[in-house]
């Protein structure tokens, strides 16, 4: 047992508030759309130059004037707004996005995050990543709790970093952390997933974290 | 003062150079000046520095000139989708200089702007930083990103008028209106070539005094980089099903 992708995504849901703009990243954050509660309003940015967009067009129908980050072909809504991406990084580093939902390699337990490149291998850029990181008011990562057995919830990141002391709170497929990134307070477990146990996460996480009360009790 | 040239080669004349840089617009394969960096390869300019945020794929946009082996170096902030990048950067024979997103558009913006220089943020603690003056504002980390200004800049709009006025469509805005403002000149080809007075004063996003060359592109044909539709039964759910 444990959380599938999906199930991640309805997780990060949990995170929306009406009227947050909100942007989401490739893979697994970007599921979090099918999961935004009837009735909330929430704007989903897209960092190339488009705030509030709508779904996946109807075949027959796709404009190549009108796609998201990822390069995908996507639809208006009538909230939609279009600008530079000078504009829409101005968005993001000014602080004006809410939330920002994104994967990782990597994530320390100081907030330090991890998810550009590999030294060594052939590197493909940042994209938007790093002002994202900088700039959105919060940042929660989703991610797979380890690679194979390699933990990836470490002391420290050992590949080159995104940002440093940019995590909130991160959300694997065995719980959630949250990451008192401000104050240095550390990470805690917050959360479990159904399934999980706290020997598990343990085993498979190299950072240090305070266990919260209630799951302590448990 | 006639802006308007004939073609594409024209509008491109005595302005291109070996080592010279250019800016190019677009995001993806959305909004670039695709008839322009055609010109520009048949020119067989090469050694080009070339700024933009990505580099094509294999056979269009940019990747037109990184087949000829006209590119020396890129700055960009993501190139992931291109094969012939790949193998001449692991050749050596390509440079390249990633810039965070923003911070790209934002250096392009000041370049424009005559703002050598601006703090920000993005980037502070990571290698991005390195070689780079840092200072404190408000207890946050700051980096020091410099203005960037280019030889060219080739910009793709929708609609302009023979004044140099241009508008663009949806998200095909992206890098074109900075773009516009920092090169020491900038061509432009538009999608819709009209008179003065056609479009309306308050929807102008970049003003004529930009741009100095124009050139109409009617037939430009455009790319889908990753074409995502949903099935017309399924109920409008979020953008996140791949069909």
């Amino acid at each position: 047992m444990a959380w599938t992708r999906e199930q991640m995504a309805e997780r990060a849901a949990k995170e929306l508030r009406d009227g947050f703009y909100v942007n989401l990243g490739i893979g697994i954050p970007t599921l979090v759309s099918n999961y935004i509660p009837q009735g909330m309003s929430v704007q989903l940015q897209s960092e190339n130059g488009m705030l509030g967009f709508g779904p996946f067009p109807y075949e027959g129908e796709e404009d190549p004037d009108l796609i998201n980050a990822g390069k995908q072909t996507v639809t208006e809504i009538p909230t939609t707004s279009y600008f530079s991406s000078a504009d829409s990084f101005a968005m993001i580093r000014g602080g004006h996005i809410d939330l920002s939902i994104l994967g990782a390699m990597q994530v320390a337990e100081n907030g330090d995050l991890a998810n550009w490149m590999i030294p060594g291998k052939m590197v493909k850029g940042m994209g938007g990543a790093m002002d994202l990181v900088a700039g959105v008011k919060k940042v929660v990562v989703v991610m797979e709790h380890s690679a194979k057995s390699e933990p990836k919830l470490l002391k420290r990141c050992t590949l080159p970093l995104t940002g440093a002391g940019v995590v909130d709170m991160v959300i694997t497929d065995l719980g959630v952390f949250t990451i008192d990134k401000k104050r240095g307070g550390g990470m805690s477990l917050v959360e479990l997933a159904p399934g999980a146990t706290l020997e598990e996460i343990r085993s498979k996480t190299q950072a240090s974290y305070y266990v919260g009360n209630a799951l302590a009790a448990a | 003062m006639q802006k308007v040239y004939p073609d594409t080669r024209a509008a491109l004349a005595g302005l291109l150079k070996d080592g010279m840089t250019i800016m190019a617009g677009g995001f993806g394969l959305c909004g670039v000046p695709e008839q322009l960096i055609l010109a520009i390869r048949d020119s067989g300019v090469k050694n080009l520095t070339v700024v933009s945020n990505n580099c094509g794929i294999d056979g269009v946009g940019l990747g037109l000139l990184l087949d000829t082996r006209q590119i020396k170096k890129m700055i960009s902030s993501y190139v992931g989708e291109n094969k012939t990048f790949a193998q001449q950067y692991l050749a050596g024979e390509l440079e390249i200089e990633f810039n965070p997103q923003g911070t790209l558009a934002e250096r392009i913006r000041a370049g424009g702007a005559g703002i050598p220089a601006f703090f920000t943020r993005t980037g502070a603690g990571t290698q991005i930083a390195n070689g780079k003056d840092e200072r404190e504002f408000d207890g946050n980390r700051y980096i020091m990103e410099r203005g960037l200004v280019a030889d060219l800049s080739i910009v793709h709009a929708w609609m302009g008028d023979t004044e140099g006025n241009l508008v663009y469509r949806k998200t095909a805005r992206n890098f074109n209106p900075m773009m516009a403002t920092a090169g020491k000149v900038t061509v432009a080809e538009v999608e819709h070539l009209v008179q003065p007075a056609d479009i309306n004063p308050d929807h102008i996003v970049t003003p004529g005094v930009y741009v100095k060359r124009m050139v109409h592109v009617p037939n430009a044909v455009k790319h889908i980089e990753q074409r995502t539709v949903r099935k017309r039964t399924a109920a409008p759910a979020g953008t996140g099903e791949e069909v």
